[in-house]
């Protein structure tokens, strides 16, 4: 059995000892490289860009402006593409834009020799503009008067969805209901992967191959066609190992534009790398939210109507727009069912750094939003906040007709047992009430849901190939990138142990080249298990039965009556061996008469999803004179169905509660009042959490087995972010008394919320 | 890629003071970790400097035969932390430069270039304030000495002539023997962290420790350079041991800073910091010195 076993990931040694190339590894050192000039406004447009002083520096090879782009405007969004043009991402931007609809916008990009010489051209240009008033904030972008930050986009609203179920208005009216009503901020964050973003492109014959860091290397294909306006198969992307990417290269970033000065250069090398103050405002953040929810509930606390108000921060251009916040706000009722719900959500066009896609695609602020409000309902109710989710979280057999998916198992309430039971909240909660003086502990907790991959909103496909060697060992392609989550080595498992054959001798091909690489649409969405588990189960499955079917020919024996076991064919009926995999492989490689190659090609498209769900506890300290919040526990507990690594899952835990952490108490991107400029763009002054701010994380996993799975499993890569922060704010209002609305629950915050509260 | 015109690099502080002279428009450069953050940043960018890491000669923690403490001006934070002298007689300096960035920045950058940056929220200057240290220049002059306070010019300014350069820093002993300090950090995060506000204090008590007899507090971020708060000071000198009295002298504290705001943290949210600092470091140096409260 290789599935459930932790195997060492199959990068780790090559990955530590540092020996693994990075697109930057694989760059020549000969590449010409490109910088980008960043627009000093927040809004408005370029007039003229002078360039005569930065062409007279030597090494400057050329300068592209805004004016000298491809007049296409392009999506960046890494979804799937649809053929049905209504359900097409926004196309709203150029390479290079002359409308400037953030302060650091891309206007310009100078080609030179090296990045000394490159730098310095940048600031010799001469860049002048008509300057627009600018928003920063989506409710104020919404107001009339203020400038269209997209023309037609009528009053900046990129979209508004609403769901309405029952009948709310006659529900409100029912006697002795209670009122609760909240506003809960979600700031706007960056995923810090460690790799910067990077790319360089070439041509050969003349077609362009873009060597990038990318989530999503066919997507990329497709959205660099697209820009350029040629076919998309005259683009090749190729994607090697990545320092992360979080969500941030589930994006066309830079692609397209390397892509295009490549071809202003003839084709030579060009690497664009950007700067780690450039990564926070010219790739893509986390939307800011802000929430408002009201409930009416019996005094039991059972929920009667709901109506809730979500507003999206979706930034400069279109990217991932409205997803994010529809798919927040259709969870609500995915972890507490109500008959009479009001929920809308508006996305709107900013003039801040552009929103895309993150780990948690929207439901870490929707969770925050929710599970703060119910922590404030069982004050009002005066329930205890385990209990009161107990009884009113989603049940078990609950019906989702959307997805058609059910609920299978009692999950809420095992993993609130788990939860509790490992950071012994009954005892701890009775502890912590009634204290005084400046230093006091808290407890609290937060439930979060979370889907598996897209369907039934996009396509769901992967592909897969298997190749056997002479030695039966099998190479195992997929277009889903190994992102750091450790999916090379999930693939590994699954496709061993549906071949019959050890760890050791499934080799993933890690890199993803998209002319050779079978199609598939990348890293995102927590599908890689789920997807491509349906992919390398079919493809593994129907290479078994090949290789039977030839075993055949040299056993006598029939394909049903055999099997694959450790790399060997095996009688079923008595455990012989009959052959190993390479007798049987080299054997059919060199036979004079049967000569063939071993391979085999299988596409799942997948339409089903499925869901996880968990819970987070955690225990503070805090400082009241010192506005500080110490972390003393945190666990989180998961069912992701069944694990397929479990150290591995355990990993993934870890590093979506440390980003947790820094969510919930340190990250936020701040601007300018006056001008719209980044204030904090680099890691000294954008707090992300360190290994100092983290207590031991306890990570509890429930197994329930996924029905629908090909290997029993759903998603884990985003979900454990989600309940963080709620559970560590709730914490604080056992602790202190203090409610606090907005996230990050940072030292700024705390001493306004303790003077108000009169703490200090 | 670093955009440097060009290095020279020293040996001996001679060498280091006539490279000065022949490259007048040339920086100093030690550890590099502020410097290199600097140059790529565009601020030293295409510059000259003269590079003193390869003085060996100043680089140690000694005691001089009168008791002074004496620190070379290369020496990393790292080593000062793990030197004995340092954690037999001034623990408190080691604990405030190990507070500084993150393990590879302690181990590269050193406290003549923290002292000689200027600013603010240098992790060593608080408590080099609140020990009475004394800098030690040469130049083509030769040697002088400066109090600490008076080598602080105005922010990102320090009193270094042409061709002059830190040699050390000095603790006399009369200024740690019988003292016992404490230095809090404020920062929003435990590491890789610029001190939002910083408090050291050092106190010596009285034989049967009720006594504060004398007390000296620095501080970093609490105005444009580091400084003293003297005021204070003179508030708690003589005061018994006791809440009350740690309590007085925090609050005095407003007569001595002059926090600002900034993006970074309100000027409230600083001046509430200060005293609740101040409190808190006061408590630990008085427990350290002995004293019950």
């Amino acid at each position: 059995m290789l599935v459930g076993k932790s195997f060492p990931r199959v990068d780790a040694p090559d990955k530590a000892s540092g020996r693994i190339k990075y697109t930057e590894d694989l760059c020549s050192r000969k590449a010409l490289v490109a910088k980008i000039c960043h627009s000093t406004i927040a809004h408005g447009y370029v007039t003229a860009i002078d360039t005569s002083e930065a062409e007279k520096i030597p090494g400057v090879i050329k300068i592209v402006t805004c004016f000298d782009v491809p007049q296409i405007e392009y999506p960046t969004a890494g979804h799937p593409y649809s053929t049905d043009p209504s359900h097409q991402d926004i196309a709203d931007r150029l390479m290079l834009n002359r409308h400037v609809r953030f302060y650091g916008d891309d206007i310009a990009a100078v080609i030179a020799e090296d990045e000394i010489i490159a730098g310095k051209a940048v600031r010799a240009l001469k860049v002048t503009y008509d300057e627009l008033p600018f928003v920063l904030d989506p409710e104020e972008a919404m107001k009339e008067g203020v400038p269209e930050i997209h023309e037609g986009a009528k009053n900046n609203v990129v979209k508004h969805t609403e769901i309405h179920k029952g009948n709310f208005e006659e529900a409100i009216k029912e006697e002795g209901l209670i009122r609760v009503e909240g506003i809960y901020n979600s700031p706007m964050v960056q995923h810090c992967h460690i790799e910067k973003p990077i790319c360089y492109a070439y041509m050969e014959k003349k077609r362009i191959v873009v060597v990038s860091a990318t989530q999503i290397p066919h997507i990329v294909r497709r959205v660099c066609g697209m820009a350029l306006g040629i076919p998309w198969g005259n683009v090749e992307v190729i994607k090697p190992y990545i320092g992360g990417g979080f969500g941030n290269r589930q994006d066309a970033l830079d692609e397209p534009l390397c892509a295009f000065l490549t071809m202003q250069v003839g084709g030579r090398l060009v690497k664009l790398e950007r700067t780690r103050e450039e990564m926070f405002v010219n790739t893509r953040v986390r939307h800011a939210m802000r929430h408002y929810i009201t409930s009416w509930l019996r005094p039991d606390g059972t929920l009667v109507a709901r109506k809730m108000c979500c507003f999206s921060n979706q930034g400069a251009y279109g990217s991932h727009g409205h997803s994010i916040a529809a798919k927040g706000t259709g969870a609500l009722a995915q972890m507490y069912p109500v008959e009479n719900l009001w929920a809308e959500a508006t996305t709107v066009y900013t003039n801040s750094p552009t929103a895309g896609a993150m780990r948690g695609y929207g439901m870490p602020q929707a969770v925050w939003a929710f599970e703060c409000h119910t922590e404030d309902i069982c004050r009002k109710l005066g329930l205890d906040p385990v209990d009161y989710r107990k009884t009113h979280s989603t049940p078990v057999g609950f019906f989702d007709p959307f997805s058609k998916n059910e609920m299978y198992y009692d999950t809420y309430r095992q993993a609130l047992e788990e939860g509790a039971k490992a950071i012994d909240y009954d005892r701890k909660v009775r502890e912590y009430q009634n204290q005084t003086g400046p230093i006091r502990r808290g407890i609290g907790c937060a439930i979060f849901w979370y889907n598996t991959a897209v369907w039934p909103i996009s396509l769901e496909i992967s592909s897969c190939r298997m190749v056997m060697n002479q030695d039966g060992s099998v190479q195992v392609q997929v277009g889903e990138t190994e992102i750091g989550q450790g999916a090379d080595t999930a693939y590994t498992q699954m496709a061993g142990e549906t071949l019959g054959i050890p760890f050791d001798m499934v080799h993933v091909v890690s890199c993803q080249d998209t002319d050779v690489t079978p199609f598939g649409t990348g890293a995102y969405a927590s599908r890689q298990t789920y997807t491509v588990g349906f992919a390398i189960r079919s493809c593994a499955e129907a290479f078994k039965q090949h290789i039977l079917e030839i075993a055949f020919k040299y056993t006598g024996m029939q394909p049903y009556m055999m099997d694959i076991r450790d790399a060997k064919i095996v009688r079923v009926s008595d455990g012989r061996v009959l052959m190993t995999l390479a007798q049987l492989a080299t054997e059919t490689l060199y036979s004079m008469e049967k000569a063939e190659h071993l391979t085999i090609e299988k596409s799942a498209a997948v339409h089903s999803n499925a869901y996880s769900f968990g819970c987070a506890f955690a225990e503070v300290e805090v400082d009241i004179p010192m506005c500080k919040i110490r972390l003393l526990n945190l666990v989180n507990v998961h069912d992701c169905g069944n694990l397929i690594n479990p150290a591995l899952a355990r990993a993934q835990v870890h590093g979506g509660m440390s980003m947790g952490i820094g969510y919930a108490l340190s990250e936020k991107m701040l601007f300018d009042e006056k001008t719209g400029r980044p204030l904090n763009n680099n890691l000294l002054d954008y707090k992300l959490s360190t290994f100092m701010d983290h207590p031991h994380l306890d990570v509890r996993f429930i197994q329930n087995p996924e029905p629908t799975s090909a290997y029993g499993t759903k998603s884990l890569g985003e979900p454990p972010v989600l309940p963080v922060s709620p559970a560590i704010r709730n914490a604080v209002l056992q602790a202190t008394g203090t409610a606090l609305d907005d996230i990050p629950m940072d030292p700024h915050q705390l001493f306004r919320r303790f003077r108000e509260d009169n703490l200090i | 890629m670093y955009d440097i015109k060009a290095i020279y690099e020293a040996f001996s502080v001679e060498e280091a003071i006539r490279l000065l002279q022949e490259h007048p428009e040339a920086q100093i450069l030690a550890g590099g970790s502020d410097v290199l953050v600097q140059i790529r940043e565009g601020r030293r960018a295409g510059k000259e400097f003269v590079s003193i890491f390869r003085i060996d000669a100043l680089r140690g923690v000694t005691m001089e035969e009168d008791g002074t403490i004496r620190i070379g001006s290369l020496t990393s934070f790292a080593h000062i932390t793990a030197d004995p002298i340092i954690q037999n007689h001034i623990p408190v300096l080691g604990e405030a430069v190990d507070q500084v960035g993150s393990p590879q920045i302690r181990a590269i950058g050193t406290i003549g270039g923290n002292t000689c940056n200027g600013v603010t929220s240098a992790d060593s200057a608080s408590t080099l304030h609140a020990l009475d240290a004394v800098v030690e220049l040469t130049g083509p002059e030769g040697v002088r000495y400066l109090p600490i306070e008076k080598f602080y010019l105005s922010a990102g300014k320090v009193d270094l002539k042409p061709a002059e350069l830190q040699t050390a820093i000095l603790i006399p002993k009369e200024a740690y023997e019988n003292y016992n300090g404490f230095y809090i950090k404020y920062g929003m995060r435990n590491a890789m962290e610029i001190a939002t506000t910083g408090c050291s204090v050092n106190v010596r008590l009285n034989d049967d420790k009720t006594v504060i007899e004398d007390i000296r507090i620095g501080y970093g971020v609490a105005g444009p350079v580091p400084l003293r708060a003297r005021h204070a000071e003179a508030v708690g000198r003589g005061l018994t041991v006791s809440p009350e009295s740690i309590r007085a002298i925090s609050e005095a504290v407003s007569e001595d800073v002059r926090p600002r705001d900034s993006w970074r943290a309100s000027k409230a949210f600083r001046e509430h910091l200060c005293h609740v600092m101040c409190e808190r470091a006061a408590e630990a140096a008085i427990r350290r010195a002995g004293g019950e409260l």
